[in-house]
């Protein structure tokens, strides 16, 4: 069992490129951020380091920050602009009996990563649905594309905080 | 009940006429698609069982719509299963009635508003006849919803226009 400062130290021995590693806290968590080019090799090496040996990926969450700015339409629902959607990762060594948090930020208007799928395969699904309600991109993911919407689903993502519901989807009237 | 009071007092003379006869026989064996789509469903399922006892009324779940006279939609319409409910619908034979069950296939229920994927109300797609208020109605709102549904059948005529 190691303590989120030993896995903090260890990470950024290994990886010292600058802005790859940082620690925060939010609300009552610690939570190591990380960059999104350097997220798979970070798995990898959490994973598979053998005195922290992450074996297990409890949960992939995407998350609209709702940091950019904010345009008012006419019909009094908003528009947002820059700031960051985030994905956050939960793991757990089930031998070793601790966790740790992930963060990744991506940009609003180009918001790609890197899948994490070759590390964790349960993250698969994860990472589809982060697609789909969020519209993050995750390269190198083996099959990348909606998996509770309707494959030919064009009216966008639906859980960002400025999504607005399209008019018709297959000829049904989407608004109440 | 349709012809039974117009039994005469020999024992094996009924007298009726053939339109009421037709939807007596009609009305009373009603075959459901056995379908469920969410919450709604679990109190169908209850209805379907031993104390609410659906079969008293001839409702028997038919697993499959081309044998079904009645489907009913027991929760909440998805934009993906609002395509899959119609093509059930279209293999069912005419002539075919359609509950719908709860507030979600009436009208949304409690995903009117933020619900990006919910269709607001099952007859956005197709034709209802009885609805049934409630979030989930409890088997007797069910029961009575069927008993709509034996009226509207017992009222219909093949010679008169409705
Ligand atoms: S009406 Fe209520 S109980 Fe029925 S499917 Fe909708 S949410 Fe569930």
């Amino acid at each position: 069992m190691k303590s989120f400062e030993e896995i903090l130290e260890l990470l950024k021995s290994n990886f010292s490129g600058e802005n790859d590693i940082s620690s925060s806290k939010e609300g009552t968590e610690d939570i190591i951020n990380v960059s999104p080019s350097m997220i798979k090799e970070v798995s990898k090496f959490l994973a598979q380091t053998g005195d922290l040996n992450f074996d297990s990926l409890i949960l992939l969450s995407a998350v609209d920050d709702e940091n950019g700015e904010k345009i008012k339409q006419e019909d009094e629902s908003i528009d947002i602009t820059g700031g960051t959607l985030s994905i956050y990762y939960h793991i757990e060594s089930v031998k070793l009996v601790h966790k740790l948090i992930l963060k990744v930020s991506v940009e609003r208007e180009n918001p790609v990563t890197i899948s994490v799928s070759s590390v964790w395969g349960c993250a698969n699904w994860h990472e589809r649905e982060a697609f789909d309600m969020i519209g993050i991109i995750f390269n190198e993911h083996p099959d990348l594309k909606r998996i509770l919407l309707p494959y030919d689903w064009e009216g966008g993502y639906p859980l960002r905080k400025d999504y607005r519901n399209p008019e018709f989807y297959n000829g049904m009237k989407v608004p109440y | 009940m349709g012809f039974l009071d117009k039994e005469f007092t020999q024992d094996n003379i009924v007298v009726t006429n053939l339109e009421a006869l037709l939807n007596w026989a009609r009305l009373s064996s009603i075959w459901q698609t056995t379908f469920g789509i969410a919450c709604c469903a679990i109190e169908m399922m209850a209805t379907s069982a031993s104390h609410y006892d659906f079969d008293r009324f001839g409702v028997i779940p038919r697993p499959s719509p081309r044998q079904a006279d009645v489907i009913i939609i027991s929760g909440t319409v998805t934009f993906k299963m609002a395509t899959r409910i119609k093509r059930i619908y279209e293999q069912m034979p005419d002539p075919k009635f359609v509950i719908s069950m709860g507030s979600c296939s009436n009208c949304g229920g409690p995903y009117w508003e933020h619900g990006y994927h919910v269709l607001k109300g099952v007859d956005r797609v197709i034709p209802v006849d009885v609805y049934v208020p409630g979030c989930p109605p409890r088997p007797e709102a069910l029961l009575e919803g069927l008993l709509k549904l034996q009226e509207k059948i017992r009222n219909e005529s093949m010679i008169k226009s409705a």
